[in-house]
Order: C-alpha cells, then structure tokens, then sequence
C-alpha cells in the first residue's frame, strides 16, 4: 500500500487506482462542490465524460480524478469550485 | 408612407431594426429561415465597444449605439441581455506601439470617447504579465449576451405587434413603378410590405441579390476560444493594440491580435482571428494555437488553464469595412442594414434606430438620417445606380 | 518509429485494437491513441499493466481470450516498430491536412503535466466508442449516484465498489453484468429496474436466435443474478434519489406502457450507492468536425453514416464501433476488421484479406447488427419519462439550469438543445452537454435522433500546451502561401497547419501487453 496527499493528509491507495478510485475505496463520494448551487459532487461517469469529479494535482487545477493516476507522493487539493 | 415592414433576419440587427421599427408603430414581420440569434449573432463576444473605432461614421454610430444599448437595457431589464458595462483595456507590446495607441486614442476623444490612459495596467488588471508598458481604458466598452441581447429585442418587438414569420426570402415583389409591395419566400407564401429591411448579416450580399438590391458583403472566419469557468480573474475587456490595425486590414491571410475577457458564467472569452476563407468551417488548429499562445502572453496564469471549447463565425464585411445601412436607389423600398464585420451587435441598436428613421423619414431616438450618409448604399454605386 | 505512418487510429477499445492489428497484418504503419494507461477501452477496462497482480479483474470481463490475442499482436508490432502506440494520449482536435490528417493531441502521461502533440497519416480510423446515455430525475446529482458505466468502470479499473446497497436502473443488456460484478464484488445489489419489458425482446425472434453467443451471455448474467439473489424488476424506474450530503435512498415505481410512473406504486429503498444507464450515447466529437455524414440510429442516437466497408463519406476516414451505432463489443471487433480491410484495400497494400474472410466478416457484422437493432427497440427510452422531473430538477449538472428553465426556453420558442444553450446555458459547462444533451433533446426536439453539438475541442487542454504548439522551436506556422521550412514532421506542407516536429516521442515503455 502506497500513499499521496489529499488536502494535507496521507490517503492510502492500491497501485494502478485512479485518484477517484482511491477517494471512493476510503468511503468519499464527494470531494467538490458547484459554483453557482453549492451542491456537493464527486465522481459521476467515471470515464472522464461528466468532469463532476475535479480536483487539483501538484497544484494544476481542472483534473479528472477519475482520469489521473494516483502516484505515490501526488499531491491532490479538493474542494475545486468552493472559493467561487 | 411606409407601413408594413419585413425584416429578413433575426440576429441582433433585425431584432434591433424589429424593435425600433414596431416602437416607432410600423406593422413588422421578422423572417429568417432559422431562429432568432443563430447565425453570426451567436457566434460573437457580445462587443459593444468604442474603443476598437477610428473616428468616422462608424464611430458615430457606434457612440449612438451604446446609448441605446443602455436604453434597452433599462427599457428591457438589463438582466435580459447581460449587459455589462465592464469599460475596455487597450494594452502596449512596447514603446513605440504604446506612443501609436495614445495617438489614436487622442483622436477618439476629439470624437466624443471617453479614454483615459493608463501607465499602471495591472492597477486595473492584476494578472497581467508585468511587462507591458502600458495602454488606455475606455470606460464606455460593454458587452451583452448576444444571443439573449437579440432575443430580448425580438420579444419586445412582438410585444409591440410585430410577427415572426419562419422562412426563406426568395424574392421582392414589386408594383408597376419598381416599388416593393411585398416578400416572396421559399415556400411560396408573398408576405406583403411596403419597405424591406436587409439585415441578414453575412447572408446579406445574397438577400440582397434576390431582391434586386446586390451588396457586396463578403464573410471573414473568426474563431473564439472559451476557457474553463474560473473565479474572476479579467475584469475588463483586455486587448492588443494591434487589434486596430487589424480590424481595419484588408490583408488576405490569417490575422490574430488578442482580446480577452471574463463572462458572467466565470469562462474567460479570447477572441479573434480573421481569415478571408469564404464559408470554409473547417477547424484551423494554427489558429487555435496562435490564439492562445497570445492570450499567454498577455496573461501568463492562463498557461494552466483549460480550453474548454472554441467556435467559429463568419464576420459580414463590406470592401471599405464600413456596414452598408440606407435605403437602396435600384429598387425603392429596399433597405440594407447589414455590413457590420464584428461589429454587429455592438451597432445593432443604432442600426435598428437609423433604419425605422429611414422608414419614417424623420429622425428616430437620436439616428438622424442626415447624420450618417457615410453608410448609404450609395456608396457603392455609379451616380446612374451601378455598382461600381 | 521513424517512417511516416500509413495509418492513426484513435481508440484502443475493441474496435481500435481489432482495426490496429488488422492493419499490422497487412503491413501497414500504425500510431495508435488512447487517453487510458491499458489497452481495452472501457469494454476491456484494465488498470496499467505493473498494478494487474493488486487489483484482480480478470472474473469481471467477458471475452478476454479475443483481447489478450489482440494486445499480444499488437505487442508483436510494437517490437518489430510497426505500432506506434501512446496510451494517456488524450486527442483534441482531427483536422484535415494535405491528403491526409492531422490529429493533435496532449501526452498526459506525467499529469497533471500536457505535452502537446500531432501525428499525421493519409487514412484516419475513429474508433471513440461511446458513454453511457443519462435521463435526469429529482436528485440524480447527489453524490452516491453513479453511471453504471461509472460503477463498473471503478470496479474493473481499480477495484473499487462505489456502496455496500446498490440500486441499479435505467434500461438495456448492459445494466446485468454491472449488477453480476457489483454482487461478486460482495455489494449487496437491491434491485435492478429495467424499465423495458422483457416481452419486447420477442417481437424479434429472428435476431436472437441468430446469435446465440449473445444470448448465452445474457444467461450466464442471468444466472449469475439468481445465485446472488439480485432482484429483477421489469417495467420499473429509479424515479428519484433522496439523501443529503449524499444519496440515502431511492424511489422505485412501476411503469405504465408509456413509461409514466404508476399511481400507488412508489416505493422508497434505502441504499449507499445508485447506477443509472438508458444505453449509450456514440463518442462522435472527432468526426462531426470533420464533416462526415450522420444517419438516424434507432436507438435516437445519430451516428456515423458509413459504407459496407466502415468508410465514413470523407475520404480516407473511417469509423467502427458504437460511432456507427451502438452494439457492444463483438460487433466492434468485427467492424474494426472490416475497416482495417478497407484501409488496406483503400491504400494498395500487398497483404489484403482473402474475399472469403472478407464476406464473412461481413455476414458476421450483418447479422450482429441486426442483433443490435433489436436489442435497441426492446429498449428505447421511456417516452413519457420527463413526467419524474420537477421544475427543479437539475437537467444541466455543469451550469446547473433545471427543467423549469429548459421549458420555459422552449415556450420562448426553442426549438433544438443549440437553441436550449444560447438562452439557458445548458451545455455550455465543463461537459460541453455530453451528460445533459440527450435529456434537453428530448425535451425540445421530441422527434428525430439526437445529433450532438459540434465540438472543436473533443477534451479540454491547457493554453499552455496549446500555446507550446504556436511556439514550438522547430515548427513554424505554414500558411497559403509560404513553404513549409525547417521542419521535421510536415508531410503535408500546406494551409495553416501548424508543424511540429515529432520529438514528443516519449516512447513509454513500461506499457507492455502480455
């Protein structure tokens, strides 16, 4: 079991999981909320079509976590569309 | 005495042209072959500018035209159109370019534009890139939601008793003494009209030819790239300066000069590139890549953000760059409104205001005919009504 | 590879991998793209070939036999140089250039990290496959509320399950095998709703009995759901989702013919997890732009209009799989073949397939249509299925406008989900109407297929990377009327393409297939 970063704490995951697999493996459904609702959102199509599920990596925002593959070390934001 | 009007297009001109003429108590028909704003209306920023004109008649009728914006937007609810008077920010690459900016800006005040220079740019846009040495803000720049813009000018036509009536024009129909007395469509129907009014945009050089009236109005290609949604990151319409030379170009090939800015829906809009391809909508990557490589330069934070979608329109320019708007003295009754390059829905409410002031033959909120002979048909014509 | 490509094929699912190796065989060059890090697509979805050992999928798949064929030929191409193949290659934009194509891409695979790319070929095969097709309803955005596409893709990708108490709904043959890999899985699946009627399938013997793998399939999903007692409901329909921060419960009812729920019928069941799935919408962003003609798929989908041999009506394009017209993965394969067989009969190749496979081919592709075409009648959308929607239901997820907004638009005289967006914003957002726009469809339009809205940009990509491409060192812009100089991979050389050279070559190597 190797780990990243998500908001400042150590998320384990199982090599090979997307960010979005890794989330949901540890119980979270939902890690963004949107911009003009409020609504909370997480991964929806899982193959990178409904972009419900963005979050930051290193630091880049816009990222499907259902696309990007977990690294050991990656550092991953949440929450992308609260400070809107 | 015109009465019954037929507007040939529903963009943002006809629907401004529908409104000012059922306003003014003319019996209007609006008829496109598609719905309201789906031709080069929806495929615009919404510019509503002063900034990007060099002082003459389209100057003119652009600083009447963002009186009347404002008009319609307090007559309207300004909700109904976006309209958002968010001021432009015309910016330097370098000294000698900056000098050139101040110079033309200098002449537009001369002409009535509010301008004010700016040595400390990013005092009014904190995210540009630090070495630009500086630009002019036009506090009097705006943009509308075009489509909404044109939808809401329709609405309010309809209000007043104008129709929309679905079609395609085929021809004029006219009386003994050369005189229009009515519209023939595509599917057969004669809608009858003492005046028709010319506003199918880039279509126009065709409308016009099957009623009788050919203008030369030829389509340039221009493509828009739209980002992500982000925060609010530009507040105002950020251009080159070199937009105003191109503008005005009449270059054959490709030109970009950048133009960025937010939208209410939080997508940063980069704007424009210009190319003389007819109504090739092939997509143009070199295009798309210039485009952005520009906006970079202007906003570096840009490099990380997304491109989301890009479309693609087809400016209507007429040979001088000048839109064509008047009534036509081949064949009585014919009004062009049409012409108006990117500057269309910027234009569209004075062009609406200039033609019902045609139709009247009076002066109409503020567009008085006398005042704007620089945009006639005329212009284009041999004194014995040939095209030149 | 250094010699130029014969040959771009976008999409390693069934389709594109049985189309790469088709075009292998006869000798052809071949740059193959996925935006995934394996091989399959999302049929065959695998996690990267180091992680196979911590995450075991193989009980999930079916045909895997086909797929393990067609990775170990490709690999085989891979060696000998013929196959160019770069996975996390995520393609943006195919334009036409010279003769050929260009398809303009970003490398992703040190992401966040893009890269921007461009190969070029004289014959292009889309092979993009297709997502699942979404009708909304009250609370369909609650967290919790998954595509079963989405569900199974977490499953078979990285062997996660989305809840403990799944419900599942929607319609078609795709809804048993998410709930037989849910319930192997140890999810305890509550109920699956089809909101079809399993009678429907007997107004087409013909196509049945004509394929019988198809059938065994169904029974062997079938039959799995018994052993985990998974309860079956036909003629029923998730109609709305409950829970707060994320979903807690589901509303089921049963459907009269018109697929209106029917008074008295609803039920609430309490669950953790819901997948929802009406078929599939055909991934066409690639070829709209390109100009190819659509034709009216009968599952309300507009698809690629192609010939008996997968030419689409631009030449030197060709499709295959759900582009033209969704039916599932033996029918890809067998469209990736024939297309891969034009190609080769198209550009002269020594090694074209003998008639006889050829004709086989065909009658396999003619018969598993007709298979398709009766599985999308006997399970079309239910029409009266926008009467589960309030004013306030969420249509757009991205711009987030509700049903009352998208109707008002339409009593403004709307006409088309085009229009829809101009004057609501549906479909304007991050998902460009990929989710919403078959939904808003329906709820203008209500007669025709449904015909995407065409998008230059097929992914979203960074200004940066584009703005890399603008400024590349060893490219220069060629336009009408300047040569292409100082350039190392323009093979065309002709109006506003920009040429870059191909030193993006980043030969990714830990990507072997087994």
């Amino acid at each position: 079991m190797t780990e990243m970063i998500v908001d400042g704490r150590p998320l384990p995951f199982v090599e090979g999981q997307t960010v979005a697999a890794a989330l949901v493996a540890t119980g979270r459904l939902a890690w963004r909320t949107t911009r003009v609702g409020h609504r909370p959102r997480g991964v929806f199509c899982g193959i990178g079509v409904c972009f419900d599920c963005l979050v930051t990596v290193d630091g880049a925002p816009g990222q499907r976590a259902c696309l990007v593959p977990a690294r050991p070390g990656m550092t991953v934001t949440t929450g992308e569309g609260d400070d809107d | 005495m015109t009465r019954k009007v037929v507007v040939v297009g529903a963009g943002v001109v006809g629907a401004a042209c529908a409104f000012h003429a059922a306003s003014a108590g003319l019996d209007v028909t609006v008829t496109d072959r598609g719905p309201v704003g789906a031709g080069t209306t929806s495929r615009g920023e919404g510019n509503v500018l002063l900034s990007d004109k060099e002082p003459g008649p389209e100057l003119a009728l652009a600083r009447l035209s963002r009186t009347l914006w404002d008009e319609a937007g307090q007559e309207l609810g300004p909700d109904t159109l976006e309209l958002e008077a968010k001021g432009g920010l015309v910016v330097a690459s370098g000294a000698e370019n900056l000098a050139a900016l101040q110079e033309f800006a200098a002449r537009q005040e001369a002409a009535g534009v509010r301008v004010e220079r700016v040595d400390r740019v990013r005092d009014l846009e904190p995210h540009l890139a630090p070495d630009i040495p500086g630009g002019v803000h036009y506090p009097q720049d705006a943009q509308v939601q075009p489509v909404l813009a044109a939808a809401a000018l329709l609405r309010a036509a309809l209000r007043r008793g104008a129709r929309f009536h679905p079609g395609e024009v085929a021809g004029a129909v006219t009386g003994r003494d050369g005189r229009v007395t009515g519209v023939r469509t595509a599917a057969g129907d004669v809608l009858p009209a003492d005046a028709v009014v010319n506003a199918a945009g880039t279509w126009g050089g065709e409308v016009g030819r099957r009623l009788g009236a050919p203008v030369e109005v030829l389509p340039r290609r221009g493509f828009v790239l739209v980002t992500e949604p982000l925060p609010p990151m530009v507040r105002h319409k950020v251009y080159s300066a070199d937009y105003v030379a191109n503008v005005a170009s009449s270059d054959a090939g490709l030109e970009t000069s950048c133009v960025v800015e937010g939208t209410r829906g939080g997508t940063v809009l980069i704007g424009a590139s210009r190319e003389r391809v007819g109504f090739d909508t092939t997509m143009n990557t070199a295009v798309v890549a210039r485009l952005a490589a520009q906006a970079c330069r202007l906003f570096p934070f840009l490099r990380g953000v997304h491109l989301m979608r890009a479309y693609r329109g087809f400016r209507p320019y007429c040979p001088d760059h000048l839109p064509v708007v008047g009534p036509d003295p081949r064949v009585p009754g014919v009004v062009h409104a049409c012409g108006h390059e990117g500057a269309g829905v910027g234009l569209a409410p004075a062009t609406g205001a200039l033609v019902t002031a045609h139709l009247l033959g009076r002066p109409w909120r503020g567009a008085d005919p006398a005042a704007h002979t620089g945009l006639l048909p005329d212009r284009f014509l041999t004194p014995g009504g040939v095209p030149q | 590879m250094t010699d130029p490509a014969d040959l771009i094929v976008v999409g390693a699912g069934p389709a594109g991998l049985a189309a790469a190796a088709t075009a292998l065989a006869g000798g052809l060059r071949v740059v193959l793209l996925d935006s995934g890090t394996a091989l399959g697509g999302q049929y065959w979805r695998h996690p990267p070939e180091h992680a196979r050992a911590a995450v075991p999928t193989d009980d999930l798949h079916h045909g895997l036999d086909r797929y393990r064929a067609l990775c170990k030929a490709l690999a085989q191409h891979r060696t000998s140089g013929r196959l160019d193949l770069r996975l996390e290659h995520h393609v943006w934009s195919a334009v036409r250039d010279g003769d050929g194509f260009a398809v303009h891409a970003v490398d992703r695979h040190e992401a966040p990290r893009e890269t921007a790319v461009v190969v070029r070929a004289p014959r292009l095969l889309v092979a993009t496959g297709a997502y699942d097709r979404q009708l909304p309803f009250p609370g369909w955005d609650l967290p919790g509320v998954l595509t079963i596409g989405g569900l199974q893709a977490l499953l078979k990708g990285g062997g996660v399950a989305a809840g403990s108490r799944v419900a599942l709904g929607g319609t078609g043959p795709f809804l048993l095998p998410v709930a037989a890999g849910l319930a192997a899985r140890g999810v305890e699946v509550v109920e699956v709703c089809e909101a079809a009627h399993p009678r429907a399938w007997l107004r087409h013997p013909g196509p049945l009995l004509r394929n019988p793998g198809k059938w065994a399939e169904g029974a062997g999903y079938a039959a799995a759901l018994v052993r985990h007692r998974v309860p079956l409901r036909p003629r029923a329909a998730i109609v709305a989702a409950e829970g707060g921060e994320r979903v807690t419960a589901v509303r089921i009812a049963s459907l009269a013919p018109d697929g209106s729920p029917r008074p008295g019928t609803e039920r609430r069941v309490e669950v953790d997890a819901v997948g929802v799935g009406w078929g599939f919408a055909p991934q066409l962003d690639l070829l709209v732009p390109l100009g190819c003609a659509l034709t009216d798929g009968v599952d309300g989908n507009a698809v690629v209009a192609v010939d008996e041999g997968m030419r689409t009506t631009v030449p030197g394009l060709y499709t295959a799989g759900e582009t033209c017209g969704v039916g599932g993965a033996a029918l890809a394969v067998n469209e990736g073949r024939l297309a891969a067989a034009s190609v080769l009969a198209d550009s002269r190749a020594t090694r074209v397939p003998a008639d006889k496979h050829l004709a086989a081919l065909r009658s396999a592709v003619a018969r598993q249509r007709a298979f398709a075409r009766a599985m999308a009648l006997a399970h079309p959308l239910p029409p009266a299925w926008s009467s589960w929607l309030t004013d306030e239901t969420v249509v757009c997820r991205c711009e987030e406008v509700t049903a009352g907004a998208i109707r008002s638009a339409r009593a403004d005289g709307a006409h088309d989900h085009r229009q829809v967006k101009q004057l609501t914003r549906a479909g304007m957002g991050w998902c460009q109407g990929r989710m919403c726009g078959p939904a808003v469809h329906c709820l203008t339009a209500r007669r025709g297929a449904y015909e995407p809205a065409e998008r230059l940009v097929a992914t979203p990509v960074t200004l940066g990377a584009l703005a890399d491409l603008d400024e590349a060192p060893a490219g220069t812009t060629c336009t009408a009327d300047t040569a292409c100089t100082a350039v190392t991979a323009c093979t065309a050389g002709t109006t506003g393409t920009v040429c870059t050279q191909a030193s993006t070559d980043n030969g990714e190597t830990d990507k072997e297939c087994s």
